[in-house]
């Protein structure tokens, strides 16, 4: 019955339609009621995604709430939504974090209110759009588009250093999508469609295979961010206000790893196979290296933006090591562990590092310093707020019982299948990640109160306690009880083994 | 039966959540009665899941209580394998656990903190229950990390000390490295055996006994071997076995009833509890048994040396602490899994009266743990003292006490093994006694004997510790007293564990010991004429000689060998090395790495050169865009120039 409601069209323009809703109470006339609209739109936006996991059928990797009408018929591109066992857990993630973002920037955010809330509700919808769509013009509009209000929210709310970091964000992004639009026109020239769907079937030789596959690792690559195009990530949270570094560490990041689920993987199989020693190699990188670099911060966002590559680094690694796994045991057992495990990792890191964000959000509110060595003793005037941060902190670790521990279990148990060496580089997050994470929750949250500032901080509001509280429940929950997540990934991503297990050539 | 174990695992935890989230509205009393009455609940009903196993006879229960993931046909589960092992394990954790809880009110009395430490502690018992009564290793590793997290937690729970925030930070980190081996060979566990559930692993282990893997190329491993190494680095870190040992004497920056309860009687024996439990895995690799023994060996022999030099009292428990969980693992190493288990159990009521005991000097000493400073507290405190007693004689195997039933099995168990490195082991198990006794009544002179060295003020406020400490001091006292001896018999020689143990014939020495084994009485009397009986009375003796009668021998000692004293007293330089080169050698590659590898050439280099770049060429190409005309119909000319004598030239 919702599928007959267009739901996905529904998730999309509600927010947008919204936005502009919010955007037109004018600048900072009427934030009161900014707020409100905003308040109500994500909230509606969110029940009505529900359904979506409610009447998701789990035993078919096919589409569904599929919506398909003509755009452009001269290029025969479509409006075309629907989503699978990949994609649906991500939009219900996106609307879910856009609430928590929205009261987030509550009372925090002073000037322009509605344009900064107005900016978040258009950005839910184009990243619902990215989620939803299935024909890759329709896919490339809203991945552009999308950068264009977390440009503005950088730019507009962000720290001293916007300017440098938001061009930096806007460019290196850019600069990886034009090398996608190549490879979407040259498909379309070879199948006459720019269905995603017709280009998973479409047959093509390994050099053509390779070449778009390339050209699909530049531009997602970027996104996820893997090492070496990385750079931008730290530099744009620094800068960016919490709800931006919510948005883009919770979601944004994500699209780079949905990218190579939807695009790479099913698109170009025979190139994935021959290349997967980069993505591994990239990834393991990700994960020791920057794990490392992690180490060195002395900004807790930044540190924080480290950690979140260096778990982005699990993600790829689990996506990749299927075709390792077939060459060292001879059958593709253990290739669907590693991309649920990769997608569970993705959820997952979606609300610690939201989680985190909000976190250094609160503190920052309080001090406007992101700097480590200005706190110290947090606990003593904060006690609430530290049991919240150390819990996240105990989540980022991968603890099990806590959300972060699922992915990463199952990524690691994936790859020793494909090689012992690959899991043992994967599992030394458990001493890097520890060490980066714990020692920042000894610096700034245990300790004798470190001078006056922290001496006079105020513990959590109601407002605050109940976003965290919110994150806490969910990574206890999917950490305690992971089942119901799996459950509607198994039907799609068996389907995507399958799949990738034939090299199309 | 189903549902017991359910509640005596969720009894604690509902107490624990309760104190947690509402301990300002239930308040200090709320909080104690609420952990407690969870904490007894469990412990009732795991003495009589304890009388259902063993003296009712009840069938093993091996069942899943909840499909935790699925994936890729992997099936990933909550469940409980009840057997004699676990039952003995859960007894020993919630006896010890009620006792600790009790003996709390009277430690934590005013603390600010007070319902947050009920809270974690029964938290701690729900993780420790769930740890042993895990039938898969997907739970085992859950229990083995949330008690991690517990003990994390309470090192640190006083977090205005400086040392208490290093301590639980360094426990942490250092346990990881054991959990990075561990989480390795579960999943080496789950590529060979498609399964993480203990009887599909352990029923199959025999056909895979005979498979490799060549994790360095060209050099074969069997795949037992490597998986029992990995899940036994994993025991290293939480049993504190050498190198991995470092974070156990910090850790006692907690305060004394964990230090009882985790650091003594139950977690750290989660590692000796996980190999007896993998025994059907362990049979088959006496490379990994070897390792075992050899590691377990030194530690009991060098941690024991550090005893003798500590001046903190519960440094010196805390390292007698360390030497025990040695004698433990190289029972397991000869696989007399039995009497590893069997010392374990002894061991957790021995030496958490020896904590609790310390924790009562401790209080009445106004928190000085200095035992340089005491001296001639007998008659302060007398149920302490006679407590401490009987602690200390069942730690150096005095006989008749429970601690020599155990430790002497050990002993034995080692002389009768042949596998590779039992000569070293077994001589380093003898001279650990020697040492044991030494530093054990070394500390107890020093405390409760001889002159009495506190200051005035201290001294006129010295009084006997209330009800609350003094009770389970005496409820841990009686087994330390007599629980040796009333099961040695079904424990090592009978058939107490019954299928929870596997031991290859060519393995058993604890079979051979049985066929002259009459009884708890015979054991005692030849106990009696055995070396370990007189190295134990010569380390008594010694440490009497010393402390007692002619302290200046100790002064003497230290001035003549400082060199070997100074390398007791670093504790053989461990902390120094790991701090410069791990936790120094990770900070420095971390800073090279981020302001070399991403600020200078990732950033520098590629991405901000790119962009320099592209402004160099953009500014040269700005000079030719003057917006003079005299300049354009200057480059016209020229081009023309150009293009005409081009023309002609061809």
């Amino acid at each position: 019955m919702f599928s007959d409601l267009s739901l996905l069209s529904l998730l999309i323009w509600l927010p947008i339609v919204g936005g502009f809703a919010v955007l037109a109470t004018g600048a900072d006339k009427n934030p009161g009621l900014a707020r409100l609209i905003s308040l109500v739109v994500t909230v509606l936006t969110f029940l009505l995604s529900i359904p979506l996991f409610t009447s998701f059928d789990t035993t078919t990797a096919s589409m569904q709430f599929v919506e398909k009408a003509s755009w452009i018929s001269s290029f025969n591109i479509h409006y075309h939504l629907g989503v699978d066992g990949i994609s649906m857990p991500l939009i219900l993630l996106t609307t879910f974090t856009t609430i928590l973002v929205v009261a987030a920037g509550w009372d925090v955010i002073k000037v322009k209110t509605a344009q900064y809330m107005g900016a978040f509700l258009i950005m839910e919808g184009l990243m619902v759009g990215v989620f939803a769509a299935l024909d890759s013009v329709l896919f490339y509009v809203f991945w552009e588009a999308m950068l264009i209000p977390m440009f503005i929210i950088i730019g507009i709310w962000g720290g001293p250093n916007r300017v440098y970091a938001t061009i930096k964000f806007f460019l290196y992004t850019f600069l990886g999508s034009v090398f996608m639009l190549v490879a979407l026109i040259y498909m379309f020239t070879q199948s006459g469609s720019f269905g995603i769907l017709d280009f998973h079937q479409m047959p093509l030789s390994i050099e053509e295979q390779i070449y778009i596959f390339l050209a699909f690792l530049i531009a997602f690559a970027v996104k996820v961010p893997m090492w070496p195009v990385h750079t931008w990530l730290p530099d744009a949270h620094v800068e960016a206000p919490t709800g931006g570094s919510v948005i883009l560490a919770a979601i944004m990041l994500k699209m780079g790893a949905y990218g190579f689920l939807r695009f790479s993987l099913p698109i170009t199989p025979g190139a994935s196979a021959e290349l997967d020693w980069l993505v591994i190699l990239l990834s393991l990188i990700a994960v020791v290296y920057i794990g490392f670099v992690a180490l060195a911060q002395s900004d807790m966002k930044k540190l924080i933006a480290y950690s979140s590559i260096s778990h982005m680094g699990f993600v790829t690694l689990g996506l990749f090591v299927a075709f390792s796994i077939y060459e060292n045991t001879g059958s593709y057992q253990g290739a669907a562990l590693g991309i649920e495990g990769a997608m569970v990792q993705m959820i997952s890191h979606g609300f610690v590092s939201g989680a985190l964000f909000l976190c250094v959000g609160v503190l920052y509110d309080r001090m406007h310093s992101r700097e480590i060595s200005a706190y110290g003793g947090v606990a003593n005037t904060m006690p609430i707020f530290a049991g919240f941060a150390v819990l996240f902190a105990m989540a980022n670790v991968g603890l099990p019982g806590t959300s972060g521990f699922v992915g990463e279990f199952m990524v690691i148990l994936a790859a020793v299948k494909s090689n012992f060496w690959i899991a043992f580089l994967a599992a030394t997050t458990l001493i890097i990640g520890a060490a980066y994470t714990l020692w920042m929750i000894k610096r700034v949250i245990f300790g004798e109160v470190a001078n006056d500032s922290v001496g006079k901080l105020q513990d959590l509001n109601r407002r605050e306690y109940w976003i965290l509280g919110s994150l806490a429940v969910l990574v206890i929950l999917l950490g305690v009880w992971p089942n119901p997540l799996l459950e509607v990934m198994h039907a799609t991503v068996d389907n995507l083994v399958t799949h990738i297990a034939d090299p199309k050539i | 039966m189903e549902n017991i174990y359910l509640a005596i695992v969720l009894a604690p935890l509902i107490g624990s959540i309760v104190a947690g989230l509402w301990g300002k509205k239930i308040g200090t009393a709320g909080a104690h009665t609420v952990t407690i009455i969870g904490v007894a609940i469990s412990c009732g009903l795991s003495f009589y899941v304890f009388k259902h196993h063993v003296f009712d006879g009840g069938a093993v229960f091996n069942g899943a209580v909840y499909t935790w993931a699925v994936s890729d046909g992997f099936t990933f589960d909550i469940g409980f394998l009840v057997d004699q092992l676990t039952a003995m394990m859960m007894v020993v954790v919630t006896f010890v656990s009620l006792m600790v809880h009790i003996y709390t009110i009277g430690y934590m009395k005013g603390d600010p903190g007070y319902q947050r430490f009920f809270c974690y502690i029964s938290l701690f018992t729900f993780s420790m229950l769930m740890l042993v009564m895990a039938n898969n290793f997907m739970q085992l590793f859950f229990g083995w990390e949330a008690v991690g997290l517990v003990s994390y937690l309470l090192i640190g729970f006083w977090y205005k000390r400086e040392t208490a925030i290093y301590a639980n930070l360094k426990a942490f980190l250092v346990n990881r490295v054991g959990d990075f081996g561990f989480i390795l060979g579960i999943a080496v566990v789950l590529m060979y055996f498609n399964s993480l559930d203990y009887e599909d692993v352990f029923s199959n282990a025999g056909n895979l006994s005979n498979i490799t893997i060549q994790v360095i190329p060209g050099w074969d491993w069997n795949v037992i071997t490597l998986i029992c190494m990995l899940l036994f680095i994993g025991a290293m870190g939480k049993s504190a076995q050498v190198p991995l040992h470092v974070w156990l004497p910090d850790s006692m920056e907690g305060p004394t009833p964990i230090s009882a309860l985790i650091h003594a009687a139950t977690m750290v024996t989660a590692g000796v509890f996980m190999v007896a439990r993998m025994s059907p895995l362990y049979e088959w690799s006496e490379t990994a048994l070897s390792f075992v023994l050899i590691i377990g060996a030194i530690t009991a022999l060098f941690m024991g040396f550090l005893g003798l030099v500590q001046n903190d009292i519960k440094r010196v428990v805390a390292y007698s602490t360390l030497s025990q969980l040695g004698y433990m693992v190289v029972a397991l190493g000869v696989s007399a899994y039995a009497a590893g288990l069997f010392h374990l159990m002894t061991h957790a009521f021995f030496k958490a009266l020896l904590f609790l005991a310390a924790g009562s000097v401790i209080i009445a000493m106004h928190h000085q743990q200095d035992i340089r400073k005491m001296g001639g507290l007998r008659k302060y405190l007398p149920i302490t003292y006679a407590t401490s007693l009987i602690g200390s004689l069942a730690l150096i195997g005095f006989p008749g006490f429970s601690g020599f039933f155990s430790k002497d099995a050990i002993i034995e168990a080692v002389g009768h093994s042949e596998l590779f490195g039992s000569g070293f082991a077994y001589t380093a198990v003898l001279l650990g006694v020697f040492v044991t006794a030494l530093y054990t009544f070394r500390m107890f002179f020093l405390v409760f004997h001889g002159k009495e060295r506190m200051d005035e003020d201290t001294r006129s406020h010295l009084k006997e510790s209330p009800l609350v400490v003094t009770v389970p001091l005496i409820l841990l006292a009686i087994p330390s007293v007599f629980i040796g001896g009333l099961t040695i018999g079904p424990m090592l020689f009978g058939d107490y564990f019954g299928s929870s143990l596997v031991v290859f014939k060519e393995h058993d020495v604890l079979a051979q010991m049985g066929e002259y084994f009459t009884g708890a009485l015979g054991f005692v009397l030849h106990g009696l004429v055995t070396p370990a009986f007189y190295l134990s009375m010569a380390g008594l003796a010694t440490a009497w000689y010393i402390y007692m009668k002619k302290p200046s021998i100790a002064t003497h000692f230290k001035e003549k060998y400082k060199s070997i004293y100074n390398v007791l007293d670093n504790a053989y330089g461990c902390d120094d090395f790991n701090d410069k080169w791990f936790a120094g050698g990770a900070r420095r590659i971390g800073n090279v790495l981020f302001k070399v590898g991403d600020a200078k050439v990732i950033d520098g280099v590629m991405v901000n050169g790119t962009a320099q770049t592209v402004g160099w060429w953009a500014g040269v190409a700005r000079y030719m865009q003057t917006g003079y005309l005299y300049h354009y119909a200057f480059a016209m000319i020229l081009g023309l120039v150009g293009l005409v004598s081009w023309i002609f030239i061809v």
